[in-house]
């Protein structure tokens, strides 16, 4: 049983990480309809940015209130100027374009920094918390942050103007702007507060998996799979998703024999195949009524 | 928030093409396919077997297009399929001696029946969901490959070398020239197949589903059939496409089958023009030769020019080489008619 618990306690460790990722998909998801497969590397480029700061003597904090100003307008000035033309694109065209601002963006990066390995500060300290030795100050720290912003999210979209104005925009656009909302705006919006809560989700991580430019590659694909297991219209259920992706995994990996580290992403992706079979608008989703 | 979305109102996700826009007319065919026999009489071994390749790609890049431009499903996870292709026909030819030519059907068929089966479950997926999982299905596939259970098989992490063959009946040909014209047969044989295909009654039902899931059912089109069908024909393209690979490469690991292959033959189809099969080629060549250029105008920033050159395309030709051709050939009518 003891077993269990820790187990249980390191999968709720790494979920967070997944849990950070997958809150930035789901956002992005809700004000574009599509998935980003950009966003971990504008999340990695980011928290490169706050290195940087960093570097250049800024303390912690002020690093990291800076970087996530600069990833709201790298976010907008993103969609200004390269996905506002491709609005009315066909749906592929814009996942092209998606690939080609990976590319674009993990090659600058790995030009300006290069590819080797970097140690990234952390706020927490990485003393075991509480003294387990499962789970570190930071990676409670982290759980801590998700948690907040999950809890900041659910109050912008629930209780203020601009949150209902742009729950309108991305579930009607049409009767949206026909009582006056800028739906372009909205959207804009959107990739902003994505590029910064993925530029949170970076700074989170970048202790636990070190700062490199490819550092984000395993975490975005564990997001998509925490966001589609708990429902891509709901931020909670993204955050849920990823603690339970984290601990399933690490539930597997223990308890079944035979299955090593390599065989850890085929089952967790496995079981977001399995969860879209039975209830595809996953576990905390909306289930969209279509009208035909 | 209201949970109703109005359908009616959306463009579909893949845009209508008629089936007499899917394919070239009979001059120009002929035109490609006479420069696709001559162009390696006169080049190099290396380029030819990157024109080898090429046509390799091409027909992965055209079965993700029946797939998507014919029945309007997307797909990820093609890198899957070809190595799945790749490891039948290498396991076949270094394990049970088989010759290389007999093993593309059988690569075929495993592919069509993996394919069929993942339909299954992607049947009740749609747009970004089914994008999703097959992209699972590409990232764990490398993972599956390396497992120690199959490893007598398939050779573990360090893959199986797999020999070329020689031109047969003392042909005076290359290794090379010979494999590649034994694709260009493959290819043009498929490529005939699948024009046949989508304009038969199984692709009307396809580009039925596309169009409109409700008003093909109501038209008696068994929707679950034909969608799982589509995804097995596609998977049997992309695994000969892979059993061909395997053997113009001579290599088979898991490494050269990640969701970077994947995402090259899905560019492919962007850039080529989705639902129409003739840019399989351009798009195969984009995916195969701008890397290259891109490598060429900066070593550090190759992929920032690849991104940059793809912003191009899709900001220029948002339909691709279809459109390209399009206005060619009003260009070639306007100038007829002065």
């Amino acid at each position: 049983m003891e077993l269990f618990a820790n187990q249980v306690l390191a999968g709720i460790a790494t979920g967070a990480i997944y849990a950070c990722m997958a809150l930035a998909v789901v956002m992005i998801y809700q004000a574009i309809d599509h998935l980003n497969f950009a966003q971990g590397e504008m999340a990695m480029f980011s928290t490169f940015v706050s290195w940087q700061l960093m570097q250049w003597g800024v303390p912690y904090w002020g690093a990291f209130v800076l970087t996530v100003a600069f990833s709201f307008a790298a976010g907008i000035v993103i969609e200004r100027l390269l996905f506002k033309p491709l609005a009315k694109a066909p749906i592929l065209t814009n996942v092209a374009g998606f690939i080609a601002l990976y590319a674009i963006i993990n090659s600058v990066a790995g030009l300006i920094w290069d590819f080797t390995i970097k140690q990234y500060p952390t706020p927490f300290g990485s003393s075991p918390f509480l003294g387990s030795q499962l789970i570190s100050t930071h990676q409670a720290g982290m759980i801590g942050i998700t948690l907040l912003m999950l809890a900041l999210l659910f109050f912008f979209f629930r209780f203020t103007r601009v949150g209902l104005a742009m729950r309108a925009a991305a579930s009607l656009p049409e009767s949206a702007r026909l009582v006056g909302i800028n739906t372009s705006w909205m959207i804009a919006l959107g990739w902003g507060m994505a590029s910064a809560i993925g530029s949170i989700a970076g700074m989170m991580i970048a202790p636990v998996v070190f700062l490199e430019p490819n550092m984000m590659l395993g975490v975005l694909i564990y997001g998509f799979a925490a966001a589609v297991l708990g429902g891509l219209t709901s931020p909670f259920g993204a955050v849920m998703g990823g603690f339970l992706v984290g601990i399933f995994e690490n539930l597997v990996g223990t308890y079944i024999p035979g299955v090593g580290n390599e065989l850890k992403l085929p089952i967790a992706l496995a079981l977001i195949i399995v969860v879209l079979v039975v209830k595809p608008a996953g576990l905390f989703g909306r289930a969209i009524v279509k009208r035909v | 928030m209201s949970a109703v979305e109005e359908i009616v109102t959306e463009a579909p996700a893949v845009e209508a093409v008629p089936k007499r826009a899917m394919t070239l007319g009979y001059g120009t065919s002929l035109v490609v396919l006479a420069a696709l026999i001559l162009i390696p009489l006169f080049v190099k071994n290396f380029i030819i077997f990157q024109m080898t390749m090429l046509l390799i790609y091409a027909l992965a890049v055209m079965a993700l297009n029946i797939l998507t431009g014919g029945s309007g499903q997307f797909s990820l996870g093609q890198s899957a399929f070809y190595a799945v292709g790749a490891y039948t026909s290498a396991i076949l030819m270094e394990h049970a001696g088989m010759n290389y030519a007999l093993t593309l059907p059988v690569a075929g068929i495993v592919c069509f029946g993996f394919g069929f089966l993942f339909g299954q479950p992607a049947l009740r997926l749609s747009g970004v969901y089914l994008a999703l999982a097959t992209f699972a299905l590409a990232t764990a596939m490398p993972q599956l490959l390396k497992l120690g259970y199959f490893e007598h098989w398939t050779g573990g992490v360090q893959g199986l070398v797999v020999t070329k063959p020689d031109a047969p009946f003392g042909l005076p040909m290359g290794q090379d020239m010979w494999l590649y014209y034994f694709t260009l047969a493959v290819g043009i044989a498929i490529y005939i197949a699948s024009v046949n295909l989508l304009r038969s009654r199984s692709g009307r039902a396809f580009m039925a589903i596309r169009d409109n899931e409700i008003a093909a059912s109501a038209m008696g089109v068994d929707v679950a059939l034909y969608k799982t069908l589509a995804f097995g024909v596609s998977a049997g393209i992309t695994g000969v496409a892979g059993g061909l690979g395997a053997i113009a490469v001579q290599f088979v690991a898991p490494d050269g089958y990640t969701i970077q292959l994947a995402i090259s033959l899905f560019l492919g189809m962007v850039v080529g023009g989705v639902g129409w099969l003739p840019g399989s080629i351009v798009g195969s060549a984009f995916i195969i030769f701008v890397p290259n250029i891109a490598e060429g105008i900066s070593k550090g920033l190759s992929g920032a020019v690849f991104g940059v050159l793809l912003f191009l395309v899709i900001f220029l030709v948002p339909h691709g080489a279809r459109q390209v051709a399009i206005v060619a050939q009003q260009l070639a009518a306007k100038l007829k008619k002065n």
